[in-house]
């Protein structure tokens, strides 16, 4: 039993895990090689080599304009998060508002509605430059409230015993608030960061030409529909797995309580 | 150290009112406050080290009144040493970083200077083997201890304990008070909320005994644990001594 099942507060041993995982990985690749068998589709990637400038330009596409977002959304986030405990109620109203209707509507409206309204309205021509401002909008009130919430965790006793060995405001704010908020900011940070590399792909839905948009074309050039959209989704793991990988990293590097 | 306390009031904004006309006058060697919980000993030491602000009355220390704005209380708290009940050591620091970062920063030291007083005050406690860890991974005794150390090390006028030994297990609370009965042996002055009755009564000089947010008895170890005067101070002591 001690192979399949995890005895109380142990971790499991390197054979068990092995052993499970690989178990995993078969049952899932038999769930879908005999799904293929049963409606009898052959994959062919033979086309794949011809097409590899689309596939490159897109993939450039996406991680640029993911890491513009990243840094344009961690600026928005940390204001709307700064403004949201403003004591000037319109700035407080501004940036709560804010976070409330982006979190709680879908992306594709809000890139139609500042694309084709607003970009139109304002003469912002380039694709590219609004859909990472769109998505940037977007990510930054998630941002903003991880960085809220990493703000509101920070114990009281530690601002009172900032307090009581004598920092001011801004001291306490370096040495105390900062390191421990940036703690627990960085690691939720880097999930983020994947959460935009995949929201990028909307931005096809204005013709801005990623990842996606390009194995959407290549699909319909090539009628390999199925295989377009599995390398596709290998080309984001590759992209999200390091990411996820490093977030847990970090958490655990940051995690000195307890 | 003579330290006056006026009318001294709070009330807080859920309006439970903590403290209510403290009037104290004396000076100030070794002071123990005891009484009962929600009796407003915390808030009344907290006051005293200019961490809370009285809704009415006032504080004075060697005669000269504490101004209750914050310019002033940061001021005032640099001169003061405090240690919390517990979790009051920086997380992210290191025990040593804990006492060299605020001699550095408030206090103007060199970092050298800084780190050779931490590790004298570390060494003088047997502390300095795991001065480098991160606080979760020291005991609460050692937390306790370093956390001590750290309001020490700039040397202030007085240390003000909060219950410092309440969150731990027996065997860490004798470490802790051996330290502050060493501590008050070589002149340092404090003033200590304490549930332990022994220690208030044999290490410190005065006890006071805060009972509804005043300042019921006060006097030595001796008048106050052998002859209560009041029913309330009976009936404390009655149930602190009951399983001893």
């Amino acid at each position: 039993m001690a192979l399949f099942v995890q005895k109380d507060g142990r971790k499991p041993s390197p054979f068990a895990a092995a052993l499970n995982i690989v178990l995993v990985c078969a049952v899932v690749t038999a769930v879908f090689w005999l799904s293929l068998a049963i409606i009898d589709i052959r994959f062919d990637f033979s086309f794949l080599p011809d097409y590899r400038k689309w596939v490159l330009r897109g993939f450039g596409t996406t991680v640029g304009v993911s890491v513009m977002s990243l840094v344009l959304s961690l600026l928005i986030g940390v204001l709307a998060a700064v403004g949201g405990s403003s004591r000037v109620l319109f700035l407080r109203y501004l940036c709560r508002g804010y976070v409330t209707v982006i979190r709680g509507t879908p992306l594709i409206t809000q890139i139609y509605l500042f694309y084709y309204i607003i970009g139109t309205a304002w003469g912002i021509e380039s694709r590219l430059l609004s859909g990472a401002l769109i998505l940037s909008v977007f990510e930054g009130a998630y941002i903003c409230e991880i960085i809220r919430g990493s703000y509101l965790s920070i114990d009281e006793t530690q601002l009172e015993a900032a307090r009581a060995v004598g920092f001011n405001r801004s001291q306490t704010a370096k040495y105390v608030i900062l390191p421990q908020m940036i703690a627990r900011t960085v690691p939720a940070l880097a999930g983020q960061f994947a959460s935009i590399i995949k929201d990028s792909s909307l931005l096809s839905m204005i013709a801005v030409v990623e990842l996606s948009q390009a194995f959407r074309e290549i699909s319909t050039s090539t009628f390999h529909l199925f295989e377009a959209y599995f390398t596709l989704g290998a080309i984001y793991l590759c992209l999200t797995l390091p990411i996820s990988f490093a977030s847990k990293r970090l958490e655990r590097r940051f995690y000195y309580e307890n | 150290m003579r330290i006056e306390l006026e009318d001294l009031s709070k009330t807080f904004d859920s309006g439970r009112e903590v403290l209510r006309g403290v009037n104290f006058d004396d000076e100030v060697t070794s002071l123990a406050i005891i009484g009962p919980s929600g009796g407003g000993k915390s808030t009344l030491l907290r006051v005293i080290g200019g961490l809370l602000s009285p809704t009415s009355g006032s504080v004075r220390v060697d005669g000269r009144e504490i101004v209750q704005d914050e310019r002033h209380l940061t001021q005032y708290r640099r001169e003061v040493g405090f240690v919390f009940q517990q979790g009051g050591l920086f997380h992210h620091m290191t025990g040593r970083e804990n006492i060299i970062r605020p001699l550095v920063v408030v206090h103007g030291m060199g970092e050298k200077e800084a780190g050779r007083r931490a590790d004298e005050l570390l060494a003088r406690f047997g502390l300095e083997e795991d001065a480098h860890k991160l606080p979760a991974a020291l005991s609460g005794g050692q937390r306790q201890r370093i956390a001590i150390a750290r309001a020490i090390a700039p040397g202030p006028r007085l240390l003000l304990l909060d219950e410092p030994t309440s969150a731990l297990d027996p065997e860490y609370t004798t470490e802790v008070l051996d330290m502050i009965n060493e501590l008050s042996q070589s002149g340092i002055r404090f003033i200590i909320v304490t549930h332990e009755m022994g220690f208030a009564r044999r290490a410190c000089e005065r006890a006071a005994f805060l009972y509804g947010g005043t300042i019921l008895e006060y006097g030595s170890g001796r008048e106050l644990f052998e002859a209560p005067k009041t029913k309330e101070l009976g009936q404390f002591l009655g149930k602190m001594f009951e399983w001893q």
